[in-house]
């Protein structure tokens, strides 16, 4: 026991982190139906991946600052033009993920694991990547802690909040800056495709019980250290992919919450 | 009421939104103690002209002056929660930039005559009972001006005669000024002092009987509305609570 721990603590480590940050962000990407921001995000991210693998740089770098540009010109292209958030987002994000396979096709083999990219690998988290994973996300839950009640106003009612003087756009902003962070954290462990399903599943599966935002917040923490735990049991004793893994018993027990609400409002 | 300096001022306001023309030659004083209506046509420029009373919009011409440290409470149009976010009538009261205690909720939501609602879920409550709580959220900063827009949204006409009746007693006992916007010609309260008939410039204001009367009203609004157009009159004989009941009559938007 002692000795799998000494191998598998980066893992742990690394799914700890997972769950405290992707809970309290997830919420906000369900109040605020960020969904599509978060993907279009992540695959935003693969160009920062393909960037830092070609730069040599060390890989969240990159991957922040890409998720913060994609940000940053998503805010400006929706000043200057008409189209729809959602449109300026996918031509963004596809544009971005594009260029990252093109850079990529010329380093595979080179330090490119494109299935790890895609779907994450926790097991091959190394100390090092633990780490900067733990930093990231003591940042991330900071932040978020000291812009807590700004981000929980604006979500019920920009109106309001701007007629109480607060400057909307910089806390929306900072909201899809910590985002970012989240993905370039959570890359590693379940990768490109499914980072967004990690913020969304466990606060949807939190929401049928909650009785408060802290509540919510409080509860999809919870679901998420049972999906990484139990994500995690599973692809050891049966060597599936991890990242799969975990998003699948976070769906999982998103259905079984929801069936037991349903089922519980149908007895009464 | 009124006292010798307004609350508010606004001279010769304009504003332009992405070269349209929203709003031209606005000139207002709001002095504390009465309540002003605006009203006029989809597109009249109504919610801008309070959000730049709010200063939340900025005008592109002239100037608004408004006494030190005056404190607005404000109620915005289509105000729409999030279904999947959990919070309580008590908890979204005390989400204002100064903390408020358990006890100053209750007693905003107390004078709104909605004091059954406070641990009720904010998206159970039915049209009527959002507009009081959000009301109730405009007091609890204890403001000397109030700027409601369309505060009589999802409520029914008996409601709204309701909710016109509460807006003239929080007048009177607080003696602040309130601003409301309503496109709904069919119920002008008879508190009203002043009614402001906007189409991008005030095309005419005074007394509802008056503005009434006006012409450029008139060529406004269509004829067929005039005619169902009632003046309310009100009566503070009784009280009214929203989780019980209005025992006594309730003198509501008779024609006349």
């Amino acid at each position: 026991m002692f000795a799998l721990l000494q191998f598998l603590w980066p893992t742990l480590i690394a799914g700890l982190c997972l769950a405290l940050i992707c809970g309290p962000l997830g919420t906000f990407v369900v109040w605020r139906r960020m969904a599509y921001l978060g993907d279009a995000l992540a695959h935003a991210a693969f160009l920062g991946v393909a960037l830092g693998i070609a730069l040599q740089m060390s890989l969240p770098i990159p991957i922040i600052a890409l998720c913060l540009l994609v940000a940053l010109a998503l805010v400006a292209l929706e000043q200057i033009s008409e189209f729809a958030q959602d449109t300026l987002l996918g031509i963004l994000a596809h544009t971005a993920l594009s260029i990252g396979l093109m850079i990529a096709s010329q380093f595979s083999g080179r330090g490119l694991n494109m299935n790890a990219l895609l779907f994450g690998d926790i097991l091959a988290v190394s100390p090092q990547d633990a780490l900067w994973m733990a930093i990231g996300s003591v940042v991330v839950l900071v932040i978020l802690y000291k812009l807590w009640y700004r981000l929980l106003k604006i979500t019920i009612s920009e109106d309001i909040a701007a007629a109480e003087g607060m400057k909307v756009i910089p806390i929306k902003l900072a909201l899809t800056g910590l985002i970012a962070l989240v993905i370039a954290i959570a890359m590693k462990v379940v990768g490109v495709l499914l980072i967004t399903s990690m913020m969304i599943i466990p606060a949807a599966a939190a929401q049928p019980f909650s009785r408060s935002p802290e509540h919510m917040v409080r509860l999809s923490i919870l679901i998420s250290l049972f999906a990484v735990t139990a994500g995690l049991l599973l692809s050891l004793q049966f060597n599936f992919p991890t990242g799969p893994s975990i998003v699948a018993c976070a769906g999982l027990s998103f259905f079984v919450i929801l069936l037991v609400k349903v089922g519980m409002s149908r007895w009464r | 009421m009124s006292s010798p300096t307004p609350l508010l001022q606004l001279h010769d306001l304009g504003l332009l939104l992405g070269g349209q023309r929203i709003l031209s030659h606005i000139s207002l004083d709001v002095f504390a103690g009465e309540i002003i209506t605006v009203i006029g046509p989809n597109g009249a420029g109504k919610s801008s002209l309070l959000k730049i009373m709010l200063g939340t919009l900025k005008p592109t011409q002239g100037h608004l002056h408004q006494i030190a440290n005056l404190s607005i409470g404000y109620l915005p149009q289509n105000f729409y929660l999030e279904p999947t976010l959990p919070i309580s009538v008590v908890r979204f009261l005390r989400l204002t930039e100064k903390r408020f205690s358990h006890d100053d909720a209750r007693r905003v939501l107390n004078e709104v005559g909605a004091d059954g609602l406070a641990d009720k879920a904010m998206q159970s409550l039915s049209g009527g009972e959002l507009q009081r709580v959000l009301l109730a959220r405009t007091l609890l900063i204890n403001p000397q001006l109030l700027i409601l827009d369309e505060p009589m949204q999802g409520v029914d006409v008996r409601g709204q005669a309701e909710l016109y009746q509460l807006l003239a007693q929080i007048k009177q006992q607080r003696g602040c000024a309130i601003v409301l916007v309503s496109h709904d010609l069919h119920l002008v309260m008879a508190a009203t002092d002043r009614v402001i008939c906007l189409n991008q410039h005030i095309c005419c204001q005074g007394s509802p009987h008056s503005v009434q009367q006006d012409p450029h009203y008139q060529a406004l609004f269509a004829p067929d509305t005039l005619n169902q157009l009632a003046i309310y009159s009100h009566h503070h004989d009784h009280v009214h609570h929203l989780d019980g009941h209005v025992d006594d009559h309730i003198d509501c938007a008779g024609k006349d």
